[in-house]
């Protein structure tokens, strides 16, 4: 049976209000029923495979509570699609500065919608993440339920805002273990008028990574630094975003293409055809197509990239200058390799993340990161206080999600 | 303000706490004489104070790990303290908890240029950062206005702010990794040393970053670093009303520009800071607002020009553009005076920090007014009003009695007016002792109680800074209990301090 199947045979509730995600998640405390929280059901294998008795499905809670283009500020219901939130925010020329990425078509339903909710617990950012952060940059403000089918919110709708913990850091990538979210509160942006993206091609991954080091110490505004290298079978291709008003735009691309001239013949790009280019490489498109191929992401210091890659093998996509890169290898190679990229990624300071693969491999060999034993257990000391018996997504995060329930 | 009950039997073992401390950290850094203890009483909320046990002063990640780990078996309560220039009492000492001061941890330990990030020990002084990276082209963003004194590894316990954080957010947007020492005495590793490093799966650091020293000691911080932008330039504009002033920074973040610093100031304040520089201002004049750009020298020439056109737009009085960096430096010049300039007007000022929606400025400008009246005190208003952050200064005289109580109440009914616009309230400053109790006008019982939840996670025997941020005693043991089969939690009777 595979995983999606799964989620379509269990138990299933769908509550409209939060009384009743409340009410649904009080009585599965009180039965110690584990429940599997979806929005769109895109990531539903993202993540170590959850052992639950029923799904709670989040999309019934949709739509816009408010959207304050002068405040930069929009709050959404957790089930609200993605696109939804994109379609209004560009009506007023805004958007999302993290720019999500949609994973429907990578994860193997390309007619599945991801929802708000989902990116904000999964804590998901594109290209434009070395710019302008990361979800957990934007979230302002949290509401959810946590595992006693308590409603609590935490955060506020101003930027400025201290007053008391950050919950909307914690609640922002914790995979629905703490609480199912019900609103988050977004920060949202201008959206730039143009882009132009230079493109060189040919460039070694150590090299490419080592001059994408150098660009983004320049005052420029790079709002994407990608390379697409490891062994491939088409040409490697290095890409800088710029994105402003008109005569900015301009003046950097001239500023960078100087400094790339030297290195290799450059090639630009504008407006829609660099949209397009950045849309793929967010969404891992050229993955989407080969859906069998294991992927781990990869997250350390840029610069010990390339040589990770090199060690490990496979087709790889580095992003954020190199901080963040995607590896694709069948299954055989994603399960040999696994012991080996741990402990690279563990000397790096970093962390290796079976992001796509078949539950049996991802059982086991762990998707994420092993942590050391302190910050493991305190790990679960905080799980307990939102969810002490367990039943929030229980298995997603590995061990620290595995309540004793 | 009640704090919580003074464990005599650990005052009375002063001399043999010392003793055993001076083991770990060394005879000199443990002091405990009264003149010595005298002066880490306050931090910068004077009004509150009290004599710290012991202070003690360790110098690296092994030595707080020992502190923290003797501080535990022995039940001693722990505040830790940078710089101590906290506005909320986030450092006011307890009689019976020792200080932890974090003035000797004080090295730069790595600058990685291609990694755009610097770790650093928390006691670093918050504009050493920039300085120690000036000569790449870099900077750390955050910049309080505290920065030449306030320490990273304070800012990072308030999540501090500054005047560029509109465009480049603050604290917690600019660190990626932390080391932290649990109060257990265990030493964890949160985020990672490079950009990005703290957005991976359930990740702390940012749990940690403006928990106001009550979830862990901080012992290295991993803050990013980015390019010095190349051009700034700062437009002076003042209006006849403030509701003009306001309407015009909507308007400026309406048009989709984003400043790096929008800043008000009104007529009391422009009239104490051109008395002490000799400026002189257009009598019609009755707030003016400071716009700083910045970026390529083309882009910040457009929305120059641009501002000054929005501007115009909404009742333009008067006009000063800066031309060069001295003209730059001069226009801010008046700003970084203010809070200076109304201390030579009033005898004693009491700032405050809430955070409402921009477009209700005007009416928390208003409900500030009315207020005075009904206080009996005046007041004066600069502050943060890209992002809604206000920092009106009450005006007193200790030494008239009643004085201090009314400035504090006018304080934090212009707090409760924030939180009913929508807003919060502490932008910057912090919870501390100061808006402890009026917690309860922002968050449900609900909301607190998960909050303090998450304290219980951290520090079960509730050692770390506690009597700060909750108007409650945490109830850890209570919450530690896993319970199947019970319905909603009730909280009959929330005992308050």
């Amino acid at each position: 049976m595979t995983n999606s199947q799964a989620v379509r045979t269990s138990p299933r509730f769908r509550p409209g209000s939060l009384d009743e995600v409340m009410q649904t998640i009080s009585e599965a405390n009180a039965a110690g029923r584990r429940l599997e929280i979806v929005g769109g059901g895109t990531k539903h294998s993202l993540g170590g495979p959850v052992l639950a008795d029923a799904v709670l499905d989040m999309s019934g809670l949709a739509g816009i509570d408010f959207y304050e283009p002068e405040e930069l500020v929009i709050k959404v219901r957790a089930g609200t699609p993605v696109s939804t939130v994109r379609d209004v925010l560009a009506e007023k020329r805004q958007h999302l500065a993290f720019e999500p990425p949609a994973y429907a078509a990578f994860f193997g339903d390309a007619s599945a919608n991801d929802t708000i909710g989902g990116i904000v617990a999964c804590n998901l950012a594109g290209p434009r993440r070395i710019l302008a952060g990361a979800p957990r940059d934007a979230v302002l403000g949290v509401e959810g339920v946590n595992g006693r089918g308590e409603s609590f919110k935490g955060g506020g709708r101003t930027v400025k805002n201290v007053t008391g913990y950050d919950m909307p850091k914690l609640m922002t990538g914790s995979f629905g273990i703490l609480a199912a979210l019900t609103s988050v509160t977004l920060k949202v942006l201008p959206a730039p008028p143009r882009e132009i993206t230079l493109l060189v091609a040919g460039l070694g991954d150590a090299r490419a990574i080592e001059l994408l080091a150098d660009l983004l110490n320049v005052p420029a505004d790079i709002s994407a630094a990608a390379h697409l290298g490891g062994s491939r079978a088409d040409l490697p291709t290095t890409a800088l975003r710029l994105e402003g008003i008109q005569e900015s735009v301009v003046a950097r691309a001239a500023q960078l293409g100087n400094r790339l001239q030297r290195v290799s013949d450059v090639r630009t790009v504008a407006d829609e055809e660099s949209r397009d280019f950045w849309r793929k490489l967010r969404d891992l498109s050229s993955f989407a197509a080969d859906p069998d191929a294991c992927v781990w992401r990869l997250m350390l210091p840029g610069t010990q990239a390339a040589r990770v890659v090199n060690a490990i093998g496979g087709e790889a996509v580095y992003d954020w200058g190199g901080s963040e890169v995607f590896i694709r290898m069948e299954a055989g190679k994603a399960e040999e390799h696994a012991q080996a990229l741990r402990t690279m990624m563990s000397e790096a300071g970093g962390s290796a993340c079976l992001f796509r693969a078949p539950a049996e491999l991802r059982r086991c060999v762990g998707v994420f990161q092993p942590r050391p034993k302190a910050l493991q257990e305190l790990g679960e000391r905080v799980r307990q206080m939102f969810d002490p018996n367990g039943i929030l997504n229980p298995g997603k995060l590995g061990a620290a999600g595995n309540g004793e329930a | 303000m009640k704090m919580p009950a003074i464990d005599q039997a650990i005052v009375g073992r002063r001399a043999a706490i010392a003793e055993q401390l001076r083991r770990i950290v060394g005879r000199e850094w443990v002091l405990d004489s009264e003149t010595e203890r005298r002066t880490y009483e306050c931090d910068g909320l004077t009004a509150y104070t009290a004599l710290p046990l012991l202070v003690v002063l360790p110098e690296n990640t092994e030595q707080v790990r020992r502190v923290l780990q003797y501080c535990h078996e022995e039940r001693i309560k722990v505040v830790p303290r940078g710089s101590g220039t906290s506005l909320s009492g986030g450092a006011l000492p307890l009689e019976d908890g020792i200080l932890l001061g974090t003035a000797r941890m004080n090295r730069i330990l790595e600058v990685d240029a291609p990694n755009r990030i610097a770790r650093v020990e928390p006691g670093v002084q918050n504009v050493r950062v920039t300085e120690a990276v000036k000569h790449l082209g870099l900077c750390y963003m955050p910049d309080p206005s505290s920065q030449a004194i306030s320490t990273i590894g304070g800012n990072v316990a308030e999540n501090s702010g500054g005047v560029h954080c509109l465009k480049y957010g603050v604290t917690s947007n600019h660190v990626v990794g932390l080391e932290a020492v649990l109060p257990s005495g265990d030493v964890v590793h949160l985020g990672g040393d490079f950009v990005g490093g703290a957005d991976r799966e359930f990740d702390l650091t940012g749990t940690v970053i403006g928990s106001e020293g009550l979830l862990a000691i901080i012992t290295e911080i991993t803050v990013r670093l980015v390019p010095q932008p190349l051009t700034a330039r700062i437009l002076s504009l003042g209006f006849r009303n403030v509701e003009d002033a306001s309407k015009c920074v909507g308007a400026i973040i309406g048009r989709g520009i984003i400043p790096a610093g929008l800043e008000f100031i009104d007529r009391k304040v422009i009239d104490a800071v051109s008395s002490m520089l000799g400026e002189v201002h257009s009598r019609e004049v009755e707030a003016i607002l400071l716009c700083e750009l910045d970026g390529s020298k083309i882009e910040v020439d457009t929305l120059v020009a641009e501002v000054e056109a929005i501007a115009k737009a909404n009742g333009l009085a008067e006009t000063r553009i800066s031309k060069t960096e001295e003209e730059r430096a001069q226009i801010w010049q008046g700003r970084k005076l203010a809070f200076g300039a109304m201390g030579k007007i009033a005898r004693d000022i009491y700032v405050t920090d809430g955070t409402i929606p921009r477009g209700k400025l005007p009416e928390i400008l208003r409900r500030i007014e009315s207020l005075s009246k009904t206080h009996g005190l005046d007041y004066a208003n600069c502050f943060h009003a890209g992002d809604g952050n206000l920092h009106p200064m009450v005006l007193f005289d200790t030494a008239k009695p009643g004085d201090l109580e009314r400035a504090e109440a006018f304080g934090a009914d212009i707090l409760k007016a924030c939180v009913e616009l929508g807003g919060v309230l502490t932008g910057e400053h912090g919870v501390g002792v100061e808006k402890r109790d009026l917690m309860k006008y922002q968050f449900s019982d609900i909301d607190l109680i998960q909050q303090q939840r998450l304290k219980c996670a951290f520090d079960p025997e509730e050692l770390l800074n506690p009597g700060k941020m909750f108007p409650m005693p945490c109830r850890c043991v209570e919450f530690g209990r896993t319970r199947i089969g019970s319905g909603k939690t009730r909280f009959p009777e929330i005992p308050r301090f």
